[in-house]
């Protein structure tokens, strides 16, 4: 295999469709980028979530030494007696689906994940955190009774319903998401038929070279190759770009801006920014290969 | 060294065969002039034998192998056994007569230093030794076909295909191909060639398979051209 004749053929044609190279680096570019950040988004979305929210919509929080209410003790934890009187009240509720316990420990770990990285992150200890009874309901939106229900008891400092709480968050974050996967999607389409087109210029530029290659037996293989290299090369430019615009946005949006403005819920980072970037390149590199190969095989059909 | 048994083909979305019930042996070093007017069939045996076509019935074996039993990821290894020249020529007109010649051997892996020993040698055998630089529009239509010639041949095939080589040639320049593709022929290459030209077909006094309506009317070994008669 010389690979030197395979590489200059790749390069040979991506200058002579060089408009149209562009024009599938700048489609890849902005339709990845959009990708990209509605897998952000989402990503956004379930680290606020954590893995409760799907599972809860109304929270009871108990007592602690620090906290402060009406049904509190001051300076005591809740006991357990009253707990037992709590969980009672709320699993005798016809309400109620599940309760799901929340030791401090555990709260203490869930705000570790959620604050990573942000400056609240070493604010609190474990003995501040609070605990909790996640309560399922049967119809979230008949949470009042339960709400008055276990409200007055002894050692309840507050009931929240969580769902209320962060669903205005939500509802932008989900438009956000979905806006941009249907955009990149209807994008990402329209890049895989210009690579598609691009490359059947390109064959058709080549058809003589083509023709004799076959008739003299050059394998599928090495016909394919310059195309392939073509556009993964082109594809790899587009990825690369949309890379650079997810890096920049997490940068200067998320971890310049929103963390230092917005520090009472948890922000992405860099890793979720690499899981991204990650699924970007996968979706470009098959966006480059699929549509090669669909379009070359119907030149290469012997 | 070719063998047709029985074959048939037909074109999709027609009725009559192109060819029909064919059984043709080619042996290893023979020189065959295939005939017939146009839309004989000669093109689709040509095309049969590079495997660019599968018969409907019947099965074609091109040194041993039956081609309608190879996988298509084999016809390349299979076609490099074959070298074909059309009229038509079909160089790369950007490419000089050396990276013509060459690119028939870089195309299935050959290493430079093949292609700097075996390309010189192989234009030397078509009489094109010192026009190496030239471009295919520089050179007259006999000359090209040379250049044809030299690249079907200079992979060594086992057989030479040619559909109507002299079709776009002078009689002078014709004698000249016509008299290459005999040194071929002698080299122990099986030459099978398509033509309509009666006055090559005549002098060279070889086999001729003539075919008509797509079936074999005349197989006659040192014959002559003769369906004009």
């Amino acid at each position: 295999m010389r690979l030197r004749h395979i590489f200059a053929e790749a390069g040979a044609g991506l200058r002579r469709n060089l408009t149209m190279t562009l024009a599938v680096i700048m489609t890849m570019w902005v339709s990845l980028s959009l990708f990209g950040t509605g897998i952000l988004a989402q990503q956004e979305v379930n680290l606020v979530k954590g893995k409760w929210y799907d599972k809860i919509e109304i929270t009871v929080f108990l007592c602690s030494k620090v906290t402060q209410g009406d049904n509190c003790d001051p300076g005591q934890d809740v006991t357990t007696a009253q707990k037992a009187t709590i969980l009672q009240a709320l699993q005798s509720n016809p309400e109620v689906a599940t309760v799901i316990y929340e030791s401090k420990a555990e709260a203490f770990a869930e705000f570790q994940k959620a604050y990573e990285g942000n400056p609240l992150q070493g604010s609190l200890t474990e003995d501040q955190m609070q605990e909790s009874y996640r309560v399922k309901l049967k119809n979230p939106e008949q949470y009042e009774g339960v709400v008055s229900a276990v409200g007055g008891l002894p050692g309840v400092q507050t009931v929240q319903d969580l769902r209320k709480f962060l669903d205005p968050f939500f509802s932008w974050v989900n438009l956000l998401q979905r806006g941009t996967i249907i955009a990149s999607v209807l994008l990402l389409a329209a890049a895989a038929l210009q690579i598609g087109n691009t490359i059947r210029l390109a064959a058709f530029a080549r058809r003589r070279e083509i023709g004799i290659m076959r008739l003299v037996g050059a394998s599928n293989f090495y016909i394919t190759l310059p195309f392939l290299l073509e556009s993964v090369i082109a594809s790899l430019v587009g990825i690369g770009l949309a890379c650079g615009t997810l890096a920049a946005g997490v940068y200067f949006i998320v971890i310049r801006k929103a963390r230092v403005s917005i520090q009472s819920i948890g922000w992405i980072g860099w890793n979720q920014a690499g899981l991204s970037m990650a699924f970007v390149a996968l979706v470009g590199l098959l966006l480059a290969v699929v549509p090669t190969l669909i379009t070359t095989r119907k030149y290469l059909r012997v | 060294m070719i063998r047709f048994e029985n074959v048939s083909k037909v074109y999709d979305g027609q009725r009559r065969a192109a060819l029909s019930n064919v059984d043709v042996e080619i042996d290893k070093g023979e020189f065959v002039f295939l005939v017939g007017a146009s839309g004989s069939g000669k093109s689709t045996f040509l095309r049969l034998i590079l495997r660019e076509l599968r018969s409907t019935r019947g099965r074609v074996f091109v040194a041993g192998r039956d081609l309608s039993k190879l996988h298509s990821w084999k016809v390349p290894a299979m076609r490099r056994q074959i070298g074909t020249v059309f009229q038509d020529f079909r160089l790369l007109p950007n490419k000089t007569v050396h990276e013509n010649v060459a690119f028939a051997l870089q195309v299935i892996g050959k290493s430079n230093a093949t292609i700097k020993r075996v390309v010189p040698e192989v234009l030397d055998l078509v009489g094109l030794d010192g026009k190496g630089d030239r471009r295919p529009d520089e050179l007259s239509g006999g000359e090209q076909q040379r250049v044809a010639i030299a690249r079907a041949f200079v992979n060594r095939p086992m057989i030479l295909i040619a559909d109507e080589p002299t079709g776009n040639l002078d009689p002078a320049t014709s004698v000249g191909i016509m008299k290459l593709l005999d040194r071929i022929n002698r080299a122990d290459t099986t030459v099978l060639m398509a033509t309509h030209d009666s006055t090559i077909v005549d002098q060279m006094r070889k086999r001729v398979i003539e075919l008509d309506d797509g079936e074999v009317v005349r197989d006659q070994s040192r014959g002559v051209y003769g369906y004009q008669t």
